[in-house]
């Protein structure tokens, strides 16, 4: 059953969770800003509050300018990445569907190497996102079109198997591509590596996209949990079956090419945070979905504190911590879970 | 009794074809309301397929009409009043509670972007009451027996309140008793409810049972139609079977079918 309260505790539960890594991610870094001044700082912001946070402009400007913006975009992209498994998750009804299975990670690499190789300098650097987000939807448009028209009815296996063989030979290619200006490496994996420094205008630049997406797979969750029972029966239940999946498809490829547009390619997030969330808060998307979007965002922030604080003042790229932390946590969170199911 | 003229389900000259191979040929069958009607066949004849185009699931030939009206012309949250339908294997998946599948019978009565009403959730909740599943409620499907299992099935159906009920061998892969409990639990609420079931069964003398008329599916086509004693005749079985069989007159003039062993002949012995 689904009452109303455990729902609403877990999205409480989840909550408190991001808005406290939120905080630990605003005050960790070298400048050694107080949390009180932190506090006031952000008071300040409020409208019709004014309080005097005594930090001086200096510090105002690198916690306004640098820190918020990170800990912002850190959480919007990790919620994107988690919702965006989910939801693929719920469309092929296979719990190790992820944002990059389906050709997304590997169109998004190789536009943007062909930026960094044949565009090259500021002008480049420039088009970085916008070619990340034309690859990571290519990607999976292709993945899409030719699981449909191998697989008679678009069946889920194909539609995986599509994925798989579309993201091996757009990984080929990159790599041809790569290999042409062996100069370029660098530029090319500190992109793939990931991070979420982007600032404030890359945060304005994929909003519009984030909360489109979000919002379109939170409002499916329910119809998600139909298409659980197999096509077949929830197409007797009454539903679209294909037109539910592919909107949420179409959704859940939006979500990941914003990520992607502006962080690179941060690995597990889609497919651990959505795991985790049904080990504790159960099978329905109503939940899973919600949960894993703020889950998702708590997971980045910490892993990007992490990043920048363990090596400081050097900084190590964000997805080698997703794995490095997420991993013997989600073997924690499955042999504990599973202690207690049985 | 109104309305005893037009049937409750009619299907005229469907015909599917799959994979370029046709499995179903020109099948005309028809329930009256209230009725129970039992596709019978052997294997590979096109029972599952049958019960698979009457509700809509895969692409036919044909009219099938609920009550007088072309399932076609209808939407299908609709159709999915009017044609509950049970697969033989239904997904069941693992954790989700008894409840909240039987709950999903009400997808029919939600709005694309709706959710549940109070009176989706009552009428899920004397549906589980009705199957003596109101103490299962909270249990996850993976925790059910086979019987458990084809009853929460079965709630599920029901939920979704259509006339028409179009279940895939309920029995599958129970025991003797769990089979006649369910077929018993489906007869009652067919006439409690005064509702159409159409039901494939492999078994030829639980149909003659329980069912009210028979079709006799061999290779995609119908090749007879009406009451079982009609249906289940020795030469027809020999025929479309190849089976050796024994007919004989059962309870209420419902035949029994026996096989019969062929006689042990020396040819037979040393081969």
């Amino acid at each position: 059953m689904t009452p109303a309260r455990p729902r609403g505790r877990a999205l409480l539960v989840a909550s408190a969770v991001l808005v406290a890594s939120l905080a630990l991610g605003l005050m960790a870094g070298a400048a050694g800003i107080s949390p009180r001044a932190i506090a006031l700082a952000l008071l300040d912001r409020l409208p019709l509050v004014s309080v005097h946070s005594g930090l001086a402009p200096v510090e105002e400007g690198l916690l306004f300018q640098l820190r918020v913006p990170r800990v912002l975009l850190a959480a919007v992209v990790g919620g994107l990445l988690a919702t965006a498994g989910a939801g693929y998750q719920g469309v092929f009804r296979n719990p190790l569907a992820d944002p990059y299975l389906l050709g997304a990670a590997a169109g998004a690499g190789l536009t943007v190497t062909l930026v960094v190789v044949f565009i090259g300098g500021d002008a480049g650097v420039g088009a970085v996102p916008i070619a990340a987000f034309a690859g990571s939807v290519g990607g999976v448009f292709l993945a899409y079109a030719l699981g449909h028209t191998a697989g008679r009815g678009g069946g889920t296996a194909t539609l995986v198997l599509a994925g798989v063989a579309v993201t091996s030979f757009l990984t080929a290619v990159q790599t041809f591509v790569q290999q042409l200006k062996v100069d370029e490496l660098q530029r090319i994996y500190s992109w793939i590596l990931g991070d979420v420094g982007g600032g404030w205008d890359q945060l304005r630049m994929i909003a519009p996209y984030a909360v489109v997406s979000t919002v379109v797979m939170l409002l499916h969750g329910r119809l998600l949990d139909v298409l659980s029972v197999g096509d077949e029966e929830a197409v007797s239940l009454g539903l679209r079956a294909a037109r539910v999946r592919f909107v949420v498809l179409l959704a859940a490829s939006l979500a990941t090419a914003s990520a992607v547009a502006v962080s690179g390619l941060i690995a597990f997030v889609g497919i651990v945070v959505p795991h985790v969330v049904r080990r504790l808060a159960g099978w329905s998307y109503r939940i899973v979905l919600p949960l894993s979007f703020l889950g998702g965002a708590a997971f980045l922030v910490l892993a990007d504190t992490i990043a920048r604080t363990v090596l400081a003042p050097a900084e190590l790229p964000i997805g080698v911590v997703t794995a490095f932390v997420g991993a013997p946590f989600f073997v924690t969170v499955l042999r504990v879970t599973r202690r207690v199911e049985t | 009794m109104s309305g005893r003229a037009v049937p409750a389900v009619e299907a005229r000259g469907v015909g599917v074809t799959l994979g370029g191979r046709p499995v179903l040929t020109d099948v005309t069958l028809s329930a009256a309301p209230g009725q129970w009607l039992a596709v019978i066949g052997p294997n590979g004849a096109g029972k599952s397929t049958l019960l698979r185009a009457v509700a809509g699931l895969v692409p036919r030939e044909g009219e099938v009409l609920v009550e007088g009206t072309a399932v076609d012309d209808l939407r299908p949250r609709r159709r999915a009043r009017l044609i509950a339908y049970a697969p033989q294997s239904p997904a069941l998946p693992p954790d989700m509670s008894v409840y909240d599948y039987a709950l999903l019978g009400r997808t029919p009565y939600i709005a694309y972007l709706g959710s549940e009403s109070a009176r989706d959730r009552e009428v899920t909740r004397s549906v589980l009451e009705r199957l003596d599943l109101d103490g299962f409620a909270s249990r996850p499907l993976g925790h059910l027996s086979g019987g458990e299992r084809q009853r929460v099935v079965l709630a599920r159906a029901l939920v979704q309140q259509a006339p028409v009920l179009l279940l895939d061998e309920p029995t599958t892969a129970l025991d003797l008793g769990h089979q006649q409990q369910v077929l018993e639990l489906v007869d009652r609420l067919r006439l409690a409810d005064d509702l159409t079931v159409v039901t494939t069964l492999h078994d030829l003398s639980l149909a003659a049972q329980y069912a009210d008329a028979l079709v006799l599916l061999a290779a995609g086509r119908a090749v007879a139609a009406g009451p079982p004693a009609r249906v289940l005749a020795e030469p027809l079985l020999t025929e479309h079977f190849g089976a050796r069989v024994r007919v004989e007159p059962g309870p209420e003039g419902r035949p029994v079918v026996h096989l019969v062993r062929p006689p042990v002949s020396s040819a037979t012995e040393k081969a």
